[in-house]
């Protein structure tokens, strides 16, 4: 009885000072809501910064059309990075983001991925190892709200295929749960974003063939500071890291390539 | 843009197959639940309370992973019926059974148990079976529990979200429900339909437990006289 009221006396005591702590710290929390696609990506960016400036993150993934709900229906977030420029310029006309904080931080890249002990040859077939019958379902993003869904629906029109493997597609949330569909070997293939297939979570338990960049319009990724946000200051601060070589060179790890300016 | 009426079809298709496995299913564990005196039932019990705390994403979680093909238990499955639990019709009725489990064990359970032991025992006497006793006697009495836990499991699975979000893969005419279709709409702005199928859903649901409500206030209508 005695070890329990002092354990318990103890951790009054610790979560008090603690909470003082940070209140002393004074650097505010800044809410982040961010494309499925950058979920191992900004990651890492996000701890580098935080160790580098003191701030901190706190990073909400998912697809970029229903992140850009939730903002539009009053989310407190800080910053969004969408996977794409459409949603970003769409909260700018609703009067919910700064249109003079619109920066494109990258271009994203789709890929086609298989589990590593799949049978089927991409190098060799490319996106045609979907017309294989062994391929009985085909993991894609939402097209109706993520960008990489859109992406891989426009590629599968490109090469002619939508029609023969429309009725095996399963769609998943984001591409986060696309990736997910396959990686646990309920779908075959599925088409995920390459920050997906490199990201150390994911190396080495699949292949994938990186879907041309004509087959698909382009993946420009932006990132706008929220009208609501209590917080402009720092959300800009933050805004200029991703600008800067260190973080360029991050993302480009994660197999986003960098705007052309 | 419309109603999407191929997932209310759908819905209701996956709602009628649960309840009725359930009612099937759930009447021989609701009984032993009820007259076993083995000191350990408890356990079974809160094991078929779980799904009313558990998550649904605890149960998708395992649908997708430990009945997935890279399982042995999943691989049992393909080897049987040549696709996987997840993105099928099948999948969503497993899933679906483990999740509105309690809400038909439970009311059976429940009016099992509230069933006169003497009845019972005056029907043994006369040399019913056990089995006999059951269906002449156990069963009879206790319709407004089987309604009720039917109702319930019915309604509940009309309304499941979040385990069909996790292995649906949102297949239209297989695995999109209303539930995900109206997430849908919400996700791409279209308030509207979002609107009118939700309310439609709404409407459904109350009715149905408008019904059983007031059945079970008037027992005569379908009991028997008590």
């Amino acid at each position: 009885m005695r070890l329990i009221s002092w354990t318990l006396l103890t951790w009054v005591a610790l979560s008090a000072t603690s909470g003082w702590a940070q209140e002393k710290k004074n650097s505010p929390e800044l809410l982040v809501a961010a494309a499925a696609d950058l979920s191992a990506a900004l990651q890492e960016v996000g701890d580098r910064y935080e160790k580098k400036t003191g701030a901190h993150l706190k990073l909400s993934f998912g697809a970029s059309g229903a992140l850009t709900q939730q903002i539009q229906n009053g989310a407190p977030f800080d910053l969004f990075f969408s996977a794409d420029m459409d949603y970003p310029r769409q909260l700018i006309a609703a009067g919910a983001a700064d249109q003079s904080s619109l920066y494109q931080y990258a271009v994203g890249k789709l890929v086609l991925w298989v589990p590593a002990d799949s049978p089927l040859d991409l190098d060799h077939a490319g996106m045609n190892v979907l017309l294989n019958p062994s391929v009985k379902k085909i993991a894609v993003a939402n097209p109706q709200h993520a960008p990489y869904g859109r992406a891989a629906v426009a590629a599968l029109k490109h090469a002619g295929m939508y029609d023969r493997v429309a009725d095996r597609l399963v769609l998943g949330e984001n591409v986060s749960q696309a990736a997910q569909f396959v990686e646990s070997g309920n779908a075959q293939a599925g088409f995920v974003a390459l920050a997906h297939a490199v990201a150390p979570a994911m190396r080495g338990k699949g292949k994938y063939w990186e879907v041309p960049a004509d087959f698909y319009p382009p993946l420009a990724q932006g990132v706008v500071i929220l009208s609501h946000s209590q917080h402009k200051k720092e959300a800009a601060e933050l805004l200029e890291y991703i600008k800067t070589k260190e973080a360029a060179e991050l993302l480009q790890k994660f197999g986003f390539t960098l705007p052309q300016n | 843009m419309a109603i999407d009426w191929q997932a209310f079809w759908l819905t209701l298709q996956l709602a009628i197959t649960v309840s009725a496995v359930l009612l099937v299913l759930g009447l021989p564990i609701a009984y032993w639940i009820a007259f076993s005196r083995w000191r350990w039932k408890f356990l079974l019990e809160a094991v078929v309370a779980l799904p009313i705390v558990l998550p649904p994403t605890v149960l998708g979680f395992y649908v997708l992973v430990a009945l997935g093909p890279r399982s042995p238990l999943g691989r049992w499955w393909i080897a049987l019926t040549g696709h996987t639990l997840a993105f099928t019709f099948s999948g969503l009725v497993i899933g679906s059974i483990l999740y509105s489990l309690p809400f038909a064990v439970q009311p059976f359970a429940a009016s099992f148990a509230g069933v006169d032991r003497k009845l019972i025992a005056a029907s043994a006497t006369l040399g019913a079976s056990p089995l006999r006793s059951f269906f002449s006697i156990t069963l009879p009495l206790s319709i407004p529990g089987l309604i009720t836990g039917t109702a319930l499991s019915f309604a509940h699975t009309m309304g499941e979200f979040g385990v069909v979000l996790m292995v649906g893969g949102n297949i239209p005419g297989v695995t999109r429900t209303v539930s995900i279709d109206i997430f849908d709409r919400v996700q791409a702005s279209d308030y509207a339909t979002a609107n009118e199928t939700a309310l439609l859903l709404l409407a459904f649901s109350f009715a149905v437990l408008a019904v059983v409500y007031g059945m079970n206030r008037k027992p005569w209508l379908i009991g028997p006289v008590k």
